[in-house]
């Protein structure tokens, strides 16, 4: 862990050195099913014209670490350049009967869930490389769930800047204050990816925090 | 000979792991003694919390062991109590008591199979476990 941390200290210090307009690794993280995917096609959409996954109500549908690089934002006049990196959703736990209930057939639902494991250890793996990261939280659940504790402590153990969002803020069910109350340290931006609702306040959240970097 | 029987549960038990047990195990050791005894149907109970790399690591090794073994359908993890949400003069107790009892003792962490356990609903003030039919 402290050699990781220094390892981080020196590579950020010297692509500052070396590089006055580098492109920062902004990184979607959450539980399955968050959004995550498509507050990142809401972004890359908005600056490249271009999508960078599928969506779907079936959980899981990300299972392996998708990027687009040079996503340059513009907010307020000023620019900055990100690699938007969205990856698959972490848990705890993966049965393929659940994917059952949304009618896969039974093959399908037991690749989707082999694929679905792999894509949780790529997740992990792609921390160490993330220069800033949103977590993104389903508003409508509730968010003291262990795996939202273990990502955002696992970026704090790193020094990694994190932004919280709380999507899907648009549904009855969505309770913004809830996830600020549990996650009291940090910024908590309440967004609709899918209807693009208050996403001003998220990219003037995501420039601040970068900034930290 | 126990993992033969995942997925056709007759009862369970819990198992309580004083943190003595694990304070001289390196991370990948813990892991494996955690993951050895949710294997055999067990809901455990662990003094203290695992390190946030740890936990990370844990649910890395049990995509793996959901990828191997047939009946495994993963775990489920919470952490109750321990010092979140201190003050400054809360984290220097807590420091000092660390080093010297080596771990954040006022926590409790529960980790059970999904087998048997469906959810463990964590509130700030209260915490339900609630198991399969």
């Amino acid at each position: 862990m402290v050699a990781k941390a220094l390892k981080n200290f020196f590579k950020r210090i010297f692509s500052n050195l070396f590089s006055q307009k580098r492109e920062l690794k902004l990184g979607f993280y959450g539980p399955p099913n968050a959004g995550k995917t498509s507050l990142a096609n809401r972004i890359c959409k908005d600056f490249t014209g271009e999508e960078i996954g599928n969506v779907s109500k079936i959980p899981h549908e990300t299972r392996a670490v998708q990027f687009k690089e040079k996503v340059e934002i513009s907010y307020k006049g000023k620019t900055m350049t990100f690699k938007i990196v969205d990856t698959p959703g972490i848990a705890t736990k993966i049965d393929y009967e659940d994917f059952l209930k949304y009618k896969l057939k039974k093959g399908e639902a037991k690749t989707r869930a082999k694929e679905a494991t792999q894509g949780v250890v790529e997740s992990i793996k792609w921390l160490d490389d993330m220069d800033v990261v949103v977590v993104v939280l389903d508003a409508t659940q509730n968010p003291y769930n262990q795996v939202n504790i273990t990502i955002i402590g696992n970026l704090v153990a790193r020094k990694i800047p994190v932004l919280i969002v709380a999507n899907k803020i648009d549904m009855k069910k969505a309770n913004i204050k809830k996830v600020e109350a549990a996650f009291p340290e940090y910024d908590v931006v309440g967004i609709s990816a899918k209807y693009g609702k208050n996403l001003e306040e998220f990219y003037e959240s995501v420039f601040k925090l970068a900034k930290r970097v | 000979m126990v993992r033969k029987n995942l997925g056709k549960i007759k009862g369970f038990s819990i198992q309580f792991l004083p943190y003595s047990e694990i304070r001289g195990l390196t991370s990948a050791q813990r892991i494996k003694k955690i993951l050895d005894i949710v294997l055999a149907n067990n809901i455990l109970l662990i003094q203290g919390r695992l390190e946030a790399d740890e936990e990370s690591r844990l649910i890395e090794d049990t995509m793996a062991m959901i990828k191997h073994l047939k009946n495994f359908k993963g775990i489920e993890l919470a952490v109750i109590g321990g010092n979140d949400k201190e003050g400054i003069f809360g984290k220097m107790r807590t420091g000092l008591v660390k080093a010297i009892a080596g771990g954040d003792l006022g926590a409790v962490t529960i980790v059970g199979p999904a087998t048997i356990v469906k959810e463990i609903k964590r509130n700030p003030k209260k915490i339900e476990l609630l198991l399969k039919k």
